[in-house]
């Protein structure tokens, strides 16, 4: 049965042309290289954190080596932000991530371990450490902050007052060294705007002020120092950094961001689902190709030949559905099996900055991806079952998949709610898997399926996808075996 | 001639499918549309987004509906048949072709018309309630927004003519489906995954759907690769030509 089907898939030189063409798409578009990135050589070495992942690390930073146990209290009376305008200057706006407080932070290497407390443009009292921890506070926009180490534990305080605290977190960091460099600091991190879905972006790095009056520190006082930690490399430099002091009042301002770094237009580089640009094409080729299978059957008459050799229907459907499944899995696995790997390559030797993958991810990216296509091919046989006519049946598997992911993902036009939720709900979701990156929920960037974030983890994409094919493939039988051919 | 317009209008008159592609159309246009104008702001900082842009979004689906609608129109006959009895009737192959682009064109530019002129009416009454106002440089009452509706109906239009072209060529709706969908995406999504930006730009002049999406833009059409009218102009090529090629090989191949 299954090998009847495929003789009959192999004899149409068209559909076999299809199917190479669909490789050949996703290599090729895989291959073309796509932006022209900024770090070459050294500067491509990115940063990272205590945790190894890739972190930004740049702060106006005003501090003093302090050894051993102690506490810092300050009061911070305000916190204003502006972003830098196309022609030059600033204009003051809300910066929801921009942060102000005080941090313990083993040195002034940027990427070295810390622990902060700050009060946030609009997310209120944070304590953050070690780049991707984050645990919220009151939801005040300004007021007192207090941060005391004990050993390697570090524990973090917000008050209204200054006389009524309210503990925000503690965090232990084992590597703590007995001096660390404590004090103020602010960071800014890029703003970033998107209408019409991320096809129209505006952004510029932001700076921020934060005034502070109060401190007391339980060490014994040094001199304070002014630096600007990670200098000119952060992505958001640029905009005059410093501080200035008046009797007990300290002005701080700063841009960047501490954190983890992200790879949508805030954040640096690209994702290696750039890679596989070319599946999009593949998908439009195999799912014109998965529907025709069966409706040129209809179409020719065929398929009452194919009923008389085999008249148990579901089976003919079934042996028609693993043939097209697995031709278009061959081809497609081929194709993404040079692009992902080689893609990544040339995207890197053009000076773009990936994230670094496991192997164990980069095979469920090829292997996956394939699946997504050849599972898409045999609903489109389902489908193509149902309708009968290849029109219909094209028209309906472009509605139903390829113009999802056209709209969220490869032409993205709709706004981020409306492309999360279809790459949620429609059988595009399977393309998750291509999803390589962390969302953190503590660094402001736009987290679209364009740039590899995906709403779903991989395998519920993929069984979104599953289990609409199972639908349609049970009312396709169904419909085979109630209708007359 | 007027004959055969005549004959072609009873069968797409007597076709469910066009009718209900066109209602697709509208549907679609408006829908996605809706969506964009309501999701769409431009707070005081660097709003560089264009206001026909975000109206006509719905262009980017409802185009797939225009050219599914020229598909069928003669992709049809080529599975039932009938399209022996309509040479029968009208041995004049180009004539056919024309008078089957006619017929097609016609209600296809109405719905659009209707179409991108609800899209363009929500953007014009929304957008200013976002933040697009003449204070930051916008005025969506203008030329250029007439301009952009023109622009975009007659996008459409040529999307449809350039399906019924491609049909002619390959005879088979499934497959003309496939092509012309792939036509349209291919060179947006190939622009945004080469690197060389000299070729980006050539790719993004010589694609129809971004030469034609080009022919909306309202503010600071310098900066694009092609200029509005001249966006139509290589849309237009492309369907006259798929037209050309698809009624040479209908005059010269049995059917």
């Amino acid at each position: 049965m299954i090998r009847a089907e495929w003789v009959k898939f192999r004899s149409v030189r068209g559909w076999v042309i299809a199917v190479v063409l669909a490789a050949v798409a996703i290599a090729g578009l895989g291959l073309s290289g796509g932006d022209q990135g900024t770090c070459y050589g050294n500067s491509c070495a990115q940063l990272t954190g205590p945790g190894g992942e890739a972190v930004s690390d740049s702060f106006y930073f005003v501090h003093q080596a302090l050894t051993g146990n102690g506490t810092i209290t300050v009061r911070l009376t305000s916190l204003a932000s502006a972003v830098r305008v196309p022609r030059g200057g600033t204009r003051r706006a809300p910066v929801p991530w921009a942060k102000a407080g005080i941090i313990l932070k083993a040195g002034l290497t940027p990427g070295s371990a810390y622990a902060a407390i700050m009060v946030t443009g609009s997310h209120g009292v944070r304590m953050q450490d070690d780049f991707t921890g984050d645990i919220a506070g009151p939801a005040v926009h300004a007021g007192w902050l207090r941060l005391t180490r004990s050993g390697s534990t570090v524990t973090g305080y917000a008050s209204a007052d200054g006389a009524r605290w309210t503990r925000v977190g503690a965090v232990a960091l084992p590597g703590l060294p007995a001096t660390v460099q404590g004090g103020l600091f602010t960071t800014s991190p890029q703003w970033t705007q998107t209408s019409l879905g991320v096809a129209a972006i505006t952004g510029s790095p932001s700076q921020s002020t934060a005034v502070f009056d109060h401190m007391a520190l339980s060490w014994r006082g040094g001199t304070w120092a002014g630096t600007d930690v990670g200098g000119s490399s952060g992505p958001a430099a640029g905009p005059a950094t410093g501080y200035s002091r008046a009797g007990g009042q300290f002005t701080v301002t700063g841009s960047g961001d501490i954190g983890p770094v992200t790879y949508g237009p805030s954040g640096i580089g690209t994702t290696p689902a750039q890679t596989l640009a070319g599946a999009f094409i593949a998908l439009i080729i195999l799912a014109v190709v998965g529907a025709m299978f069966i409706t040129a059957e209809y179409r020719r008459g065929l398929i009452r030949v194919t009923f008389a050799a085999c008249p148990r229907r579901g089976r003919v459907l079934a042996a028609k559905a693993a043939v097209t499944g697995l031709a278009a899995f061959a081809a497609a696995l081929a194709g993404t099996a040079v692009a992902v790997p080689a893609g990544q390559r040339i995207l890197r030797s053009h000076g773009v900055y990936l994230p670094p993958m496991t192997a164990v991810t980069e095979l469920r990216m090829i292997v996956g991806t394939a699946a997504a296509l050849a599972v898409c091919a045999v609903l489109a046989v389902a489908i193509g079952t149902i309708a009968r006519r290849g029109a219909a049946a094209v028209a309906a598997v472009i509605a139903l998949i390829a113009a999802p992911y056209a709209l969220a993902v490869s032409i993205p036009v709709l706004p981020l709610g409306a492309a999360d939720w279809l790459m949620r709900v429609t059988p595009a979701a399977a393309f998750a898997v291509e999803q390589t990156v962390v969302q953190y929920p503590q660094v402001d960037d736009v987290y679209a399926p364009a740039y590899g974030y995906f709403p779903l983890p991989a395998w519920a994409g993929l069984a979104v996808l599953c289990a609409w094919t199972a639908v349609f493939l049970a009312l396709a039988a169904l419909a085979l075996n109630r209708r007359d051919a | 001639m007027r004959r055969a317009i005549r004959a072609e209008w009873a069968k797409a008159c007597s076709d469910p499918a066009v009718p209900w592609l066109l209602a697709a159309l509208v549907v679609l246009s408006v829908a996605v549309s809706g969506v964009t104008v309501t999701a769409a702001r431009c707070p005081a900082a660097a709003c560089g987004q264009d206001p026909a842009r975000i109206s006509l979004a719905g262009v980017y689906l409802g185009q797939a509906a225009a050219a599914l609608a020229g598909v069928l129109a003669l992709g049809g006959e080529y599975s039932t048949g009938m399209i022996r009895v309509t040479l029968t009737a009208i041995p004049r192959r180009r004539r056919l072709l024309a008078a089957k682009a006619l017929v097609l064109g016609g209600p296809v530019l109405l719905a659009s018309a209707f179409a991108l002129g609800a899209a363009t009416l929500a953007g014009v009454i929304v957008l200013p309630g976002h933040g697009f106002t003449a204070g930051h440089g916008f005025d969506l009452a203008s030329w250029a927004t007439a301009r952009a509706w023109c622009c975009a109906t007659a996008y459409l239009t040529l999307v449809a003519l350039l399906g019924l072209g491609v049909t002619a060529i390959v005879r088979d709706s499934a497959v003309a489906t496939g092509v012309v969908l792939g036509l349209l995406y291919l060179f947006p999504i190939a622009a945004l995954a080469v690197g060389d930006q000299a070729l980006k730009r050539r790719l993004e002049q010589i694609g129809p759907m971004s030469a034609g999406l080009d022919s909306q833009a309202t503010i600071d059409p310098h900066s694009l690769p092609l200029a509005p009218w001249a966006g139509l102009g290589v849309v237009a090529l492309w369907a006259a030509g798929a037209l050309a090629l698809g009624g040479a090989l209908l005059r010269l191949r049995d059917a």
